[in-house]
């Protein structure tokens, strides 16, 4: 795997707070180009709050924040060309067909619309689903449609893509299917960076965090963290940590 | 600017494709048209006089003669009781009684006046004046007649000094239909056109796709003219749609510039798409912008001058009215269709609004956030 | 029964808790009222003209000083050649101009006759009419009180007496109509409109697997609605009996059954609505279309339904609005009871069934 040292995404201090409520307590971390970073925890850990600062798609009550060389709060839309996202709400256009969605979606980002149609023909034939492009988004399963969200999220060929739980509500195959397809992302050179609250998917990363009520409290390898608490697999890792929460 | 072709081509296809939709945005306000424009009318056609005629002379037969004559009454029934008579208005079974008192065609003869009575139903305003003067206006005219038939003296009943000609501009026969025609479809156009572009923008906030939008580079302005082209096509469609049908079927004049009328129509959408994508960048679910949208609208309406004169209104109201977009359209509509005013009659109301939907374009775009 | 309060709670917060919408639920009957009480009546006054006096003397000064003195108009300006006049009109400012003829008062002296021209924009048919039939009466009286002596013979002198409304008042009209507006727009379009939005997020199928039946679910997000409604109707009745003097001869429990049984039909036409839509903005089309305008136009409201066409009158005795205004009329203005209303109560009981029936049926047909 394409291993650099370069940091595409830094965070320090970043605090977001609603209200009374600090989703994100003074968070620090860094994210390497190129590699697949998981950022677990808990329902209602925080998770998606950072991914939404990360994307910049919401502002943070402090902290900075630099994603692929620019200043979220300074350089928020050329930010905004370098990444890609998948938000939890599915995000496509349940009335319109695959093809219209990969066209509007290939077409705000400003892609010339010659190399959009080339593009499109070939993320098809490599998804096999040339058969359903003129296929309504709402008459296709789940696991198909998210795998068109995630090719429309990296369609523009960003340096980063976030993915807020792509697998959630899905069978495991459709999962191991969907994480091929990250694999194939981060072969091409794009950091992936996805949250999850499956475990066994953070075997599959790189390196992952783990989050609990907005703090991050253990971000290392997966083989790393399962040293460092002597479990079996992540599933025990984060136990582990969630009762040393509690106690 | 491509970006927004993007937009445009996007909304299109999703306009386009709901097929339950297309009827309720093409279908549904023509036929409103065509049926509500003969609803609003305040020419009395028939009115239902109760006759208690306690004279029973001969004069008082050929009073009620006229009025059974006339094609604007029925007489729903006699009786010699007052009582009875206010019974059948209270049963809403008339709206007038005659009452010809007894003696009617005597003192009329020995003591050269006479006298008779008039009850009208007065719970709905409007109709009953409209029957005070149509009845009035047909008792003097019998009483014209009686006047030339007694006196033999024909110039008696014309011996006015001053003779008054009135005459009608722009509408001869006072036909009301092509008054209310251009007004109910300013209505229609600027519903549809608002409602649609109001639930756009919170439609997609719903689903979620608003956010998938905003991680994009796409530029504030660039997404807010793709929202609003279309819907500015479609109501400038509907309009032409409204309008020949107004032609075809209601013969309603077009004097004016048809060109300078669409010109104007395209600033005036350009206030109320706005108002709607501004409404829609506040709300969160598309139940809210309905209300909201509606208690605008219908105050909108009827502040106007749809039904009635505008400057009849108290000050308060008129000084509402600067604000109010359906007023300015509700008058060059008919300036522009029936007395084909030019530009510079109608560039107040169309400056005024250049001035407007620019500022509520300009509100809409700042308004618009893509960070929360 | 527990679960069932439950559901009508949560609905209920669900409703209070959006504060713009509660704003303006209230707000509106208020707003509505008061422009329809202020703002909108037939009422003619401060109507602009403008005046061509080709004779300027003092007979025509008198006259002219009549009409202005009226308080139905006001003068926009003085037009003193023929080319102004179309002018004028274009502008849209002025509704009549009114001419007087040269040597007005030399002719009026000498000949005992002189002309007065009304011209009268009448692209507003029905404005013009009333403005040019004031005018002419205006110099009607003054000539019967400065140029004619003695009185005519055999003049029928017509008393006429205006029943239950002497003033001839709008709030009579307006506060049924605006009732029938209001209500209709709480219940059936906020239903119509808050179920659908359940199907169309998908929240729907939850609620249906849910251990509720169907019907209860339906009635839980309709109960709240009921409230809203009735407190909408109670204010337009407070505001109308307390700021515009509208009478209150019959029985108020008896108004309130009456007001009740409407908002239950507009309920039902609502769930009905909900059925046949698939998503909200189809929903809120079918209620503005079907229900706002015909509301306003078709039932009495602002224009009388007997002058319209005869198809429109059949098309006018189909809708619920039409017979609430005149069992509110009846009940408010003229203190009537069951006995004269009956045939409109029952109208409305029976159309509040057929649109239950129907969509029960609908209802079940979609999830079988």
């Amino acid at each position: 795997m394409l291993k650099q040292t370069e940091n595409i995404i830094e965070v320090s201090n970043l605090v977001k707070k609603f209200g009374n409520f600090t989703a994100n307590d003074d968070l620090t971390f860094d994210v390497k180009q190129g590699e697949i970073f998981g950022f677990l925890g808990a329902n209602g850990a925080g998770k998606t709050t950072t991914l939404k600062i990360l994307s910049g798609l919401s502002y943070p009550t402090s902290g900075k924040v630099k994603v692929a060389g620019f200043d979220v709060y300074r350089e928020r839309e050329k930010v905004k060309k370098n990444i890609g996202y998948m938000s939890q709400k599915f995000s496509l256009y349940d009335d319109l067909t695959v093809k219209e969605n990969i066209r509007f979606y290939g077409g705000i980002y400003g892609l010339p619309g010659k190399y959009i149609k080339e593009k499109t023909d070939e993320l098809l034939r490599r998804l096999k689903m040339e058969n359903i492009k003129d296929s309504l988004i709402k008459s296709l399963p789940l696991g198909w449609k998210q795998k068109i969200a995630f090719s429309v999220a990296i369609f523009h060929n960003p340096g980063i893509v976030f993915l807020d739980e792509p697998t959630g509500g899905v069978d495991p195959i459709t999962r191991r299917d969907f994480w091929e397809l990250i694999y194939e992302a981060s072969y091409s050179g794009i950091t992936v960076f996805v949250t999850t609250h499956y475990m066994d998917e953070a075997e599959y990363c790189d390196r992952v965090s783990i989050m609990d009520q907005g703090r991050i409290e253990a971000m290392d390898t997966p083989a790393l963290l399962k040293k460092q608490y002597n479990a079996e697999n992540m599933d025990e890792v984060f136990i582990r940590i969630a009762r040393k929460q509690q106690l | 600017m491509r970006k927004i072709l993007y937009i445009l081509q996007k909304e299109f296809i999703q306009i386009f494709r709901d097929k339950t939709m297309l009827p309720m945005i093409f279908g549904v306000p023509i036929i409103q048209l065509v049926v509500l424009v003969h609803a609003a009318t305040l020419e009395m056609k028939s009115i239902d006089m109760f006759v208690v005629d306690k004279d029973l002379s001969s004069l008082s037969a050929k009073l009620v003669n006229k009025f059974e004559g006339s094609p604007f009454y029925t007489i729903s029934g006699r009786s010699f009781s007052i009582t009875d008579a206010n019974k059948e208005i209270e049963n809403n079974k008339a709206d007038v009684i005659l009452h010809i008192p007894h003696g009617f065609e005597r003192n009329l003869l020995r003591e050269k006046s006479s006298e008779i009575q008039l009850q009208i139903d007065g719970i709905n305003g409007t109709a009953a004046s409209l029957i005070n003067a149509y009845s009035t206006s047909v008792i003097s005219d019998f009483n014209k007649n009686i006047i030339v038939e007694l006196t033999q003296m024909p110039q008696l009943a014309e011996m006015e000094p001053i003779e008054i000609q009135t005459s009608y501009w722009y509408n001869p026969e006072l036909n009301y239909k092509t008054y209310m025609l251009p007004g109910i479809l300013v209505i229609l156009v600027s519903i549809i056109s608002l409602f649609m572009t109001a639930m756009n923008i919170v439609r997609e906030k719903e689903m979620g796709t608003i956010e998938q939008i905003n991680v994009t580079p796409i530029r504030k302005h660039e997404f807010i003219i793709g929202k609003l082209v279309p819907f500015m096509i479609i109501a400038l469609f509907e309009l032409a749609l409204g309008l020949t049908i107004g032609k075809l079927f209601f013969h309603i004049p077009v004097v004016g510039s048809v060109g300078l009328l669409f010109g104007f129509v395209l600033v005036y959408l350009l206030v109320v798409l706005s108002i709607g994508l501004l409404i829609s960048t506040l709300a969160s679910t598309q139940q809210q912008v309905m209300f909201i949208s509606f208690f605008f609208m219908l105050v909108f309406i009827l502040m106007s001058g749809i039904f009635t004169p505008t400057e009849s209104m108290p000050m308060w109201a008129q000084k509402v009215n600067i604000i109010n977009p359906f007023y300015y359209f509700m008058r060059v509509i008919r300036m522009i269709l029936l007395k084909g005013s030019r530009f510079w009659d109608i560039s107040y109301e169309f400056f005024s609004l250049l001035i407007y939907g620019s500022f509520m374009l300009g509100l809409a775009v700042w308004r618009y956030r893509k960070v929360a | 029964m527990s679960r069932f309060i439950g559901f009508v709670k949560k609905e209920f917060s669900h409703i209070f808790r959006d504060y713009r919408t509660m704003l303006i639920l209230f707000g509106m009957p208020v707003a509505q009222i008061l422009i329809f009480g202020y703002v909108v009546s037939n009422e003619i006054k401060d109507i602009k003209i403008a005046i061509y006096d080709k004779s300027k003397d003092n007979v025509t000064q008198e006259i002219t000083n009549k009409i202005l003195s009226s308080g139905y108009f006001i003068i926009d300006k003085n037009i003193d050649n023929d080319n102004q006049v179309e002018d004028a009109f274009k502008k849209g400012n002025i509704r009549e101009v009114i001419i007087f003829e040269p040597h007005f008062a030399e002719k009026l002296e000498r000949e005992g006759k002189a002309s007065i021209q009304i011209l009268a924009d009448a692209s507003d048919a029905n404005t013009a009419n009333i403005v040019s039939n004031y005018t002419s009466a205006i110099i009607r009286t003054y000539m019967k009180n400065e140029l004619m002596k003695g009185e005519l013979p055999f003049v029928i002198d017509t008393k006429v007496q205006i029943l239950y409304n002497k003033e001839l008042k709008g709030v009579y009209m307006f506060v049924p109509g605006t009732m029938a507006l209001i209500l209709m727009l709480v219940s059936a379009m906020m239903t119509s409109i808050s179920i659908t939005r359940e199907k169309e997020m998908g929240t729907m199928e939850v609620l249906l697997v849910s251990p509720l039946r169907p019907m209860p679910i339906i009635l839980g997000k309709v109960i709240p609605y009921v409230g809203l409604a009735f407190m909408n109707a109670l204010v337009i009745i407070a505001l109308s009996y307390f700021v515009f003097d509208m009478p209150m001869q019959g029985n108020l429990t008896f108004l309130l059954l009456e007001t009740l049984l409407f908002i239950l039909m507009a309920l039902s036409l609502g769930i009905l609505i909900s059925t046949v839509s698939k998503s909200q903005m189809m929903a809120m089309f079918i209620s503005m279309f079907a229900l706002m305008l015909p509301t306003m136009l078709l039932s009495g409201f602002i224009f009388p339904i007997e002058n319209m066409p005869k198809i429109l009158q059949w098309l006018s005795s189909i809708m619920p609005a039409r017979y609430f205004i005149v069992i509110v009329k009846n009940i408010m203005i003229k203190g009537s009871g069951i006995l004269v209303v009956w045939k409109e109560t029952l109208y409305l009981t029976g159309i509040t069934i057929l649109f239950l029936v129907i969509s029960i049926k609908k209802f079940k047909v979609r999830l079988e």
